[in-house]
């Protein structure tokens, strides 16, 4: 596909308007159908690929427009059954396709709290856009309604706009609720319980709020200044906000309860805990989890020449994993400055847990994939820095438990790659603190915070969801989990008395 | 939050700070340290160990070194200024219990972590030896709250100038060899040090503790920088240590892991020092 700048797309799409809006309401399914899919607009790779702005420019009124009425409007909503949110869909593109933007964003909210975020980071290809009629009609998924796109493009209106509505809050309840950590799961539930007329307290470890969306997303993928208006939003709520705060440390998830009185405790706290392959010389200097490597450019912005948190000089970098986070740390690897990037994977494209989308974005901004290949150990220099990596070849044999090939190594058929950074990416485990603090908490073998069904854990008064509970899982469904328990604490402290905060 | 109500310059590049963190202070345990930030923005994190703390005034105190960027901002703090960001404690409390007669050794600023550790050591009934060691006598710190502890003091300078003139290795050695063994031995130090005190007394079979600090981010176990090889195990400093068995660590490694980026350090802190001297000049001339 040759690229297409966005003044030209939108011009496309301006003829399109020009021809259908005259017949909009007559439209027919087979002429639905017949509507180009609008392409979304993006940084020129050879630009991009130097430079930290978002690479996806999103659409244009017009592209919102057009792309909202090849929506065939179904009375059977299929897409809303792959929402893990529930979004009423064909009701807001119906909104998009008659210009009522404005209306449109309202229908997300009722559901959602952060578009902005879902359009940008949901796999809405193996979600609503995978039920979607329209692309089944088509016989490619490809073709469906692109529904994340238009979410996010209402969302972007409704910022640039300045159209953001602070939810309503109910009157002071008297009651408090802790949620620890602010990523994805933590700001649902935050909003989620302010909105009732609770007093909330947002604890954070780091300096900064956001969790994953701010350590691990790259600002290519999901800009900051998203983050921080929802942050904003959070904060004329009247969310109360505590930075470099590390429940379990600063204060035991007890005292939050027994001293502090907390009414109710959200655990938060994600699934950040590197996974290593356990290889020979994966101490080596030059050789980072994707964890850090991320954190180093993202939170501590050291792509910035003015920050003081050094990056790793690399000129030939190599990715171990196949996931989004091994796209982010290669896509950000070359926007570091590396010359040369490759992902090494094990399976092949088929099985790439990555989106499409984003394995897509890699390569046009010259990220190699080595599939079916996979590390055997790293080679270090006489100072101890990675000097490169010794990988072996595989091949596909039976499905696994998880239903994909899994891969067979090839004997003998060792490899050495010159490199000087290697980059873990190869998932990650539960994060120890809370529960190594709280040891009367029930933990599962891996770690996981154990919950029932409305997310309250082994102990009275304390919830848990998101990556904590999930294991490495999708932003959507840490917004889920963060949902589910905000209800549950809602109904739990509509039955307890309240008292008259100080 | 985060007040520095204190400030005093122990030696040349040496500085204590007394910081007002109430929750720090009362939660804080021997062996803990925090990590803080110069600048909220674009500042890095760094680990500090706490040297001590004070429930009812809710402070505590750091004693650092200037050696790079950071430090050197930090330095240039007063009485009065706030911390942008402090976080702890962090890190695993050190294992406090009656273990019969104790060695702590402390080389350079690692006296400052070592202090309070001492301090819970003795309070819990142990015979403490306390040896600390400093390149010069201008560099000895502490001198006086580790008399106050100690059941026995030697002092060392790698020039003589003050107490015996060698390494601290050499008194170890020779307590390591006198009739009752010491039940274990904490040293806190240069990676160097630390690492020469476990190879004293491993012929003598006697467990050593030693006290690492790697290059951290988050502190919280979610970045893996800190990691180290204990025996054949990765640990990370940060949530499974920082204490750790001096005769497993594979200090070689740690020690090269830690220059990962000696020479951006390098340039930050010369850029940082070059300007403030500029900046200065600047001043001088309106």
């Amino acid at each position: 596909m040759s690229y297409k700048p966005a003044n030209e797309l939108r011009k496309e799409a301006q003829c399109l308007l020009d021809e259908y809006l005259p017949k909009v309401s007559t439209l027919k399914v087979k002429e639905r159908q017949k509507i180009p899919a609008q392409e979304m607009p993006v940084q020129d790779p050879e630009i991009r690929s130097h430079n930290m702005a978002e690479v996806a420019l999103g659409y244009s009124f017009e592209q919102a427009r057009i792309e909202a009425m090849r929506c065939l409007q179904c009375a059977k909503k299929n897409c809303m059954e792959g929402c893990p949110v529930k979004i009423d869909i064909p009701r807001f593109i119906d909104h998009i396709a008659k210009g009522e933007v404005e209306q449109a964003i309202a229908v997300v909210k009722e559901t959602t709290l952060l578009p902005a975020v879902c359009g940008r980071v949901c796999p809405q290809e193996k979600q609503c856009q995978l039920y979607c009629t329209l692309g089944k009609s088509l016989k490619d998924i490809d073709r469906s309604v692109a529904i994340g796109r238009l979410e996010r493009f209402v969302a972007d209106w409704e910022r640039i706009h300045n159209k953001t509505v602070i939810p309503f809050v109910k009157p002071a309840t008297g009651k408090k609720v802790a949620v620890i950590g602010s990523g994805p799961a933590g700001l649902v539930a935050a909003a989620d319980c302010r909105r009732e007329g609770h007093h909330v307290t947002i604890f954070e470890a780091f300096h900064k709020l956001g969790g994953v969306l701010r350590y691990g997303i790259p600002e290519f993928r999901l800009p900051n200044d998203i983050i921080d208006k929802e942050i904003e939003t959070l904060k004329a709520m009247g969310v109360e906000i505590k930075t470099n705060f590390v429940v379990g440390r600063t204060r035991k998830l007890t005292d939050l309860v027994e001293k502090d009185g907390y009414d109710a405790v959200f655990v938060g706290t994600g699934a950040g805990l590197p996974i290593f392959m356990g290889i020979e010389g994966e101490n080596l200097v030059g050789v980072f989890s994707a964890n850090e490597y991320l954190t180093r450019a993202n939170l501590m912005k050291a792509f910035d020449r003015k920050a003081d948190t050094p990056m790793y000089p690399s000129k030939n970098v190599v990715v171990l994993g196949g996931g989004n986070v091994a796209m982010d740390a290669s896509r950000m690897a070359r926007r570091l400055g590396a010359e040369k990037v490759y992902v090494v994977y094990r399976r092949s494209e088929n099985e790439m847990p990555a989106r499409k989308e984003e394995v897509l974005h890699a390569k046009e901004e010259g990220v190699d994939f080595l599939l079916l290949r996979n590390a055997n150990r790293i080679l270090g220099d006489e100072q101890g820095r990675v000097k490169g990596i010794e990988c072996l070849r595989y091949e596909l044999g039976e499905p696994d438990a998880s239903g994909r090939r899994s891969p067979v190594v090839i004997p003998g058929s060792e490899f050495v790659l010159e490199a000087d950074t290697v980059i873990v990416a190869v998932g990650n485990g539960s994060n120890p603190l809370i529960s190594q603090t709280t040891p009367q908490l029930a933990v599962s073998r891996r770690g996981n915070i154990m919950v029932d069904e409305t997310q309250k854990t082994s102990m009275d008064k304390i919830f848990a969801g998101g990556d904590i509970v999930l294991g490495a899982a999708t932003v959507i469904l840490a917004m889920g989990e963060g949902r589910k328990a905000a209800g549950a604490i809602n109904t739990m402290l509509a039955g307890i008395p309240g008292q008259m905060l100080q | 939050m985060n007040d520095i109500l204190y400030k005093q310059q122990l030696s040349q590049d040496v500085f204590l700070m007394r910081l007002h963190a109430p929750l720090i202070a009362e939660e804080r345990q021997a062996g803990q340290f925090i990590i803080l930030q110069t600048d909220e923005d674009l500042g890095e994190r760094i680990p500090l160990t706490i040297a001590d703390a004070d429930t009812v005034e809710g402070t505590i105190t750091i004693i650092f070194q200037v050696v790079g960027k950071t430090t050197r901002h930090l330095a240039t703090f007063e009485p009065g200024d706030e911390l942008p960001a402090l976080v702890g404690p962090l890190g695993k409390p050190t294992h406090i219990e009656n273990f019969g007669r104790v060695i702590c050794v402390g080389g350079g600023i690692g006296v400052a972590p070592l202090h309070p550790i001492a301090q819970a050591l003795k309070k819990a009934g142990n015979h403490v030896t306390i040896i600390t060691g400093a390149r010069t006598r201008e560099l000895i710190i502490l001198e006086k709250e580790m008399k106050a502890i100690a059941d026995e003091l030697i002092i060392c300078t790698d020039d003589g100038s003050y107490g015996r003139k060698g390494l601290v290795t050499a008194p170890l050695k020779e307590l390591c060899e006198r009739g009752s063994k010491p039940s274990m031995v904490i040293a806190i130090g240069p990676p160097v040090m630390m690492k020469f005190c476990s190879e004293a007394t491993r012929p003598y079979n006697v467990f050593t503790q030693v006290s690492l600090n790697t290059i951290m981010v988050d502190g919280t176990g979610m970045c893996g920088g800190c990691r180290v090889n204990v025996g054949k195990e990765v640990k990370f400093v940060c949530v499974d240590g920082p204490e750790f068995d001096g005769h497993l660590v594979d200090f070689d490694n740690m020690i090269s892991r830690l220059n990962a980026y000696k020479e951006i350090e390098r340039r930050h802190y010369k850029c940082f020092v070059e300007k403030a001297f500029s900046d200065k000049e600047q001043e001088v001339r309106i």
